[in-house]
């Protein structure tokens, strides 16, 4: 851009010529008004009910309850009942245990599925592999509401009601197609060459994948493993078709079944479920939140 | 590459066996590294939707195989004024969280698109609500819905002094679908907006420069420059959040059950009732499947999306 661009950029962006330090200011506040005010808002509103879900867990029943004589936005008194309470006279720790055990089982069969099929259908190029893509594409449009009926009946045939190993097999029908989908655009990303080379060397199909492809693709099977992980975590529903007795029970639906007995909801020790049921996932998240984020953009991208 | 007269040291000492020659056979090697993925989706996808359709067939309940009955369950369906309510409310949901969630997220998008201090920092904490799990988050919106101790409430009635008396969140009708709708569009807002982010990015800064040199407003350049360019990430980003706005179960049946007398009942919630709860799967299915035509409406809606995006490309179809 030559110069003269520029000078007419400057002008054309403030018309009303004012001398440069109120310009300044001037476009300062506007910043304010039109950038950080709405972001803090934002901000402040999608943060708040995290918030108030900490704030809860650790306030005692008396400040809980009574907004007259304690500001319920503040603790005087924080107090570690509530969290005693559902450590040790519920079966929380065994329901993490179970969230634990189904989401990591089914990360790790989605990622092996569907790295496995990723990989035939952008390297091993078959005269059908679009439509294979298309159709492993197309079942994540499936939504679990319309399956949990007749794969509730499916489950039982099977002899997996009441079993997480149930989950552990079921949760792969939405990871599968969304890790493939994010995996295949990883294998694309990696020169083909690379792997030519070592076919001319001699070496086997599956050793290129196990020693050439898949060591480059690492950053996309991460992020394959976080959002499964979470996306795992997340599941409710098929949980709560599939699993019947308390003790084999996932966080979520564990809280919601369990926790609420009766008229007199222990908000305390709820929040204080949720507040913990949420940290394996913001903590993982976080870890590894630059994947994250550049790979949900890319997959938009793609 | 022509086979080579001469066999080289290599091949000559190390025989591949039976299995690695096997797994150098191009279309066995295809099935095996396809069989796990399409195994999967065939046993626990493919088949339940199939059964699923042909259970909305049949009078099946639970410990009871069903016999064929035609459309009887639809036609049961079609009488049912809370059918009719779920069908009202999920696409009352789905549209006004979606306007929602677009509004704001598109917002947030474009506000997250300009450069200040800790940007990273604060684009990972936008995303929370999406990773927390959904029932979990729910249950902190259910505590801040709550009838006497709503944190909302307290700062209408005792801060600001615009109420006399607590508002009835989930209590009634309207008031509870719409602290449904809010509680949704706080959870769909991440997404679209880092989503929407991605697609703002895309945009060439020569486009704006180019307008600013012609004199368009700021208005002016986001109508007729970022629209324009964001429309085809739009619409795929829609079509996920309609698809998944509509067949939402856990934010529903976490914080409302479907009450009050049934005014928020999704398709989904009212079939998990029916066919998991109340044991009547046949009636189950067929509320689920009725949730089929709508989808199938939306997954081409995306698919018209993409088209009209390699359109404007001018891409070779890939």
């Amino acid at each position: 851009m030559t110069d003269q661009n520029v000078q007419v950029l400057a002008q054309s962006s403030n018309v009303a010529s004012a001398t440069p330090d109120t310009m300044a200011w001037d476009s300062r506040a506007r910043r304010v008004v039109m950038i950080y005010l709405p972001l803090a808002c934002f901000i402040l509103i999608l943060l708040f009910p995290f918030y108030w879900m900490a704030i809860t867990s650790f306030k005692p029943n008396a400040e809980l309850l009574n907004y007259k004589e304690h500001n319920p936005f503040w603790i005087t008194s924080p107090t570690l009942a509530h969290v005693k309470h559902l450590l040790f006279d519920t079966s929380y720790p065994r329901w993490l245990k179970t969230t634990m055990l189904v989401a990591i089982g089914s990360t790790f069969l989605s990622l092996f599925a569907s790295t496995l099929a990723a990989y035939a259908i952008e390297r091993l190029r078959f005269r059908g592999s679009p439509y294979v893509g298309l159709g492993i594409y197309l079942a994540y449009l499936v939504p679990p509401s319309i399956l949990f009926i007749p794969l509730a009946t499916v489950i039982v045939q099977f002899g997996l009601f009441d079993s997480p190993l149930a989950l552990i097999l079921v949760y792969p029908t939405f990871l599968v197609p969304f890790c493939t989908w994010l995996l295949i655009g990883y294998f694309k990303s990696i020169p083909y060459e690379l792997e030519e080379c070592a076919l001319v060397d001699g070496a086997t199909r599956l050793q290129i994948l196990w020693r050439i492809t898949l060591p480059l693709a690492v950053p996309g099977l991460i992020s394959a493993g976080i959002f499964s992980f979470t996306l795992s975590w997340n599941e409710f529903i098929y949980a709560l078709a599939f699993i019947q007795s308390g003790a084999n029970k996932t966080v979520p639906v564990a809280i919601l079944t369990e926790l609420i007995t009766g008229d007199v909801y222990q908000w305390g020790a709820l929040m204080a479920g949720s507040l913990l049921g949420s940290l394996p996932v913001a903590l993982f998240y976080s870890l590894f939140v630059d994947y994250y984020v550049s790979s949900l953009t890319g997959a938009v991208k793609e | 590459m022509s086979v080579t007269t001469l066999p080289t040291r290599g091949q000559v000492l190390r025989q591949p066996g039976w299995l690695a020659r096997l797994f150098d056979y191009k279309p066995f090697l295809i099935v095996m590294c396809l069989a796990p993925a399409v195994g999967l989706l065939l046993v626990f996808l493919t088949y339940p939707l199939g059964l699923g359709i042909w259970l909305a067939f049949t009078d099946t309940t639970i410990g009871q195989r069903g016999i064929y009955i035609g459309l009887e369950n639809f036609q049961y369906l079609l009488k049912d004024p809370l059918w009719w309510n779920a069908v009202f409310y999920s696409i009352f949901y789905t549209a006004v969280a979606t306007f929602g969630k677009f509004a704001l997220g598109f917002w947030l998008a474009l506000l997250l698109n300009n450069h200040f201090p800790f940007k990273s920092l604060i684009r990972a904490i936008v995303l929370l609500p999406w990773i927390v799990p959904t029932v979990l988050s729910a249950l902190a919106f259910w505590w801040i819905y709550d009838p006497q101790f709503s944190i909302i409430s307290y700062l209408l009635v005792d801060v600001l002094h615009l109420r006399d008396s607590n508002v009835d969140f989930l209590g009634s009708p309207w008031p509870a679908r719409f602290s449904l709708i809010a509680a949704n569009i706080w959870r769909g807002i991440p997404f679209v907006a880092i989503s929407l982010l991605a697609g703002l990015q895309t945009i060439s800064p020569s486009l704006y420069e180019a307008a600013m040199l012609d004199g368009a407003t700021s208005w002016q350049r986001f109508r007729y420059i970022t629209f324009p360019m964001m429309m085809p990430i739009l619409a795929i980003v829609m079509t996920f959040s309609i698809i998944f706005t509509f067949t939402d179960f856990q934010l529903v049946y976490a914080i409302t059950r479907g009450g009050p007398v049934n005014s928020t009942h999704l398709l989904a919630t009212l079939a998990f009732q029916r066919g998991i709860a109340g044991g009547e799967l046949g009636e189950g299915a067929a509320i689920a499947v009725s949730m089929i035509p709508f989808l199938v409406f939306a997954t081409l809606f995306s698919y018209f999306g993409l088209a009209r995006r390699k359109w404007q490309q001018g891409e070779a179809n890939d």
